[in-house]
């Protein structure tokens, strides 16, 4: 029936797809948002605290919509236990503005607003960043994060399962935030 | 690649018997710039004559034998010294003795077997030439001619598609489809990706083409990898159910038969790498080789008879790829 000559490009046959998934809300809703920021205590004990709201609708977060207060160095605790522990190649953060602490400086030094600001924009694409890596998500000092009401140092770090399995994956990471893809059979858990 | 002659007296050349009619092929010399050179088939005949025309006719040149040799030889560009001849064949034309006058001597290498493909890679080249020889006893006289070898192939008997489900454990689950494991150069993959769990923030999908070239055995193996194409086959963020179609027409980029373990020295080998990549840069990939082959193509009857008796060997007729439309759509 078909010409030999010509190749077949014939695209391959497909499932049709089902409406609801179409038009459906999609599963990878996550949005985090730092914003608020307040300077407590008085004089040289003062520090800025930022409220951190996730959103989401991934299944592998308790909380679909959590609020929590979070201040610079809890976010530098995040980064070490995720370096320490993970895999994956941590992003970032904003500065530490060391030389902002100094006395004798002219402006407000840390507690300056525009400074804050800057910092408050790098903390939100930190913190997005590190929450929608899929090898971050299993971490249990992430969660712990985002979701409860403070930071427990003394935590015994591990990782989350996800909700309805009993192993997590665990992937090498090839080049800077490269994931291999692996094959799996809905019967098996895989490595 | 030829030498010039050293001594002065003598220059010599090779031309072959049917060089009005043969084709010539392109390939790639190891500087990257393109060259023309006569194609031959594995059993073809390598006929001709070669030329030594003396500079001044009045004055004799003594040697000690002329002869043409046949050679096929890989160099692997790390052991330059070294080079590994897997066909070596040689003509005597002349025995000791002098020449008077410019004299034109033939030759014929019968049904020469070419068991590999003229390759020039990263690390390793594999070739064939003549080289015609006037040994002196201080310096030869010699002249090389390339020439360049394809190997043909014909539509394998077993070519089933290649069918995974692949992902990341809750988070990104795909089923990709290529619609045969063995293409011919000028070919077209014809493929599906499915989306059967989407939890992460897809920006762009795209299909690479990846080269590689193996050098070396045991402990000292190196590869060289190299991207020959990048193909984008979605822009955007799919959802469960989609299908995301894939026609990636080979003959727009360079590339060579799949070449495994050539006389134990080296390898070609091709992969597909489909490459998600989402809006944190994050790369999501899968790699599956592919097994490239070279087409015959029509047999013409302006082709040499030598030549037709190759090609029918082989069937395949002459597939009329398009020019490089390559229409991008999504399902």
């Amino acid at each position: 029936m078909s010409d030999p000559t010509v190749a077949d490009t014939r695209r391959l046959n497909s499932k049709p797809q089902d409406l609801t998934d179409a038009y459906g809300p999609p599963s990878n809703f996550l949005e985090i948002d730092v914003y608020d920021p307040q300077t407590v205590g008085v004089g040289r004990n003062r520090f800025t605290t930022y409220e951190v709201r996730m959103r989401t609708n991934l299944p592998i977060f308790k909380l679909k919509d959590s609020i929590v207060r979070r201040r610079y160095s809890d976010f530098e605790w995040l980064k070490n236990e995720l370096e320490r522990d993970s895999k994956i190649v941590v992003p970032p953060l904003p500065g530490k503005a060391l030389k902002r602490q100094l006395p004798f400086r002219g402006d407000e030094g840390i507690f300056e607003e525009a400074f804050i600001e800057e910092r408050r924009v790098g903390l939100e694409q930190f913190i997005n960043r590190i929450a929608g890596h899929p090898l971050a998500q299993n971490e249990r000092c992430l969660h712990m994060f985002l979701q409860d009401e403070s930071l427990d140092r003394n935590y015994i770090p591990g990782k989350v399962q996800p909700l309805g399995l009993t192993m997590g994956c665990g992937n090498d990471c090839f080049l800077l935030f490269s994931l291999a893809l692996f094959p799996f059979s809905h019967l098996l858990f895989f490595h | 690649m030829s030498f010039f002659s050293f001594g002065q007296s003598a220059e010599i050349d090779v031309v072959l018997t049917d060089a009005e009619t043969r084709k010539k092929a392109e390939h790639k010399t190891e500087d990257g710039k393109k060259d023309k050179y006569f194609l031959f088939y594995d059993g073809e005949t390598v006929a001709g004559k070669v030329n030594v025309t003396l500079k001044n006719p009045g004055k004799r040149l003594e040697h000690q034998g002329i002869k043409i040799e046949f050679v096929g030889q890989i160099e692997l560009y790390y052991d330059r010294g070294n080079h590994h001849e897997f066909v070596s064949l040689v003509k005597d034309l002349a025995r000791p003795g002098e020449l008077t006058q410019s004299q034109t001597f033939d030759f014929e290498f019968t049904h020469v077997e070419k068991p590999y493909e003229s390759y020039t890679g990263q690390n390793v080249k594999l070739r064939y030439f003549l080289r015609a020889t006037v040994s002196r006893r201080l310096n030869d006289i010699s002249k090389e001619m390339d020439i360049v070898v394809h190997t043909l192939s014909t539509y394998p008997e077993l070519n089933s598609s290649i069918k995974m489900e692949v992902g990341i454990e809750d988070c990104l689950h795909i089923e990709f489809e290529y619609n045969k494991s063995k293409y011919h150069l000028k070919d077209v993959i014809v493929g599906k990706i499915y989306f059967l769990l989407v939890r992460i923030k897809i920006k762009h999908m795209e299909i690479d083409i990846i080269k590689r070239e193996t050098t070396g055995t045991g402990p000292s193996v190196y590869h060289e990898n190299d991207t020959i194409a990048k193909y984008e086959i979605m822009d955007g963020a799919p959802v469960r159910g989609e299908s995301i179609p894939i026609r990636l027409f080979l003959a727009g980029y360079e590339m060579t038969p799949t070449m495994r373990d050539i006389n134990k020295k080296f390898s070609v080998r091709y992969y597909l790498n489909l490459v998600l990549i989402d809006e944190e840069e994050r790369r999501y990939f899968k790699q599956q080789e592919i097994t490239l082959w070279r087409k015959g193509d029509v047999v013409r009857k302006s082709m040499s008879s030598q030549a037709t008796i190759g090609a029918q060997r082989f069937e395949g007729s002459k597939s009329s790829v398009s020019s490089m439309l390559d229409l991008k759509c999504r399902a």
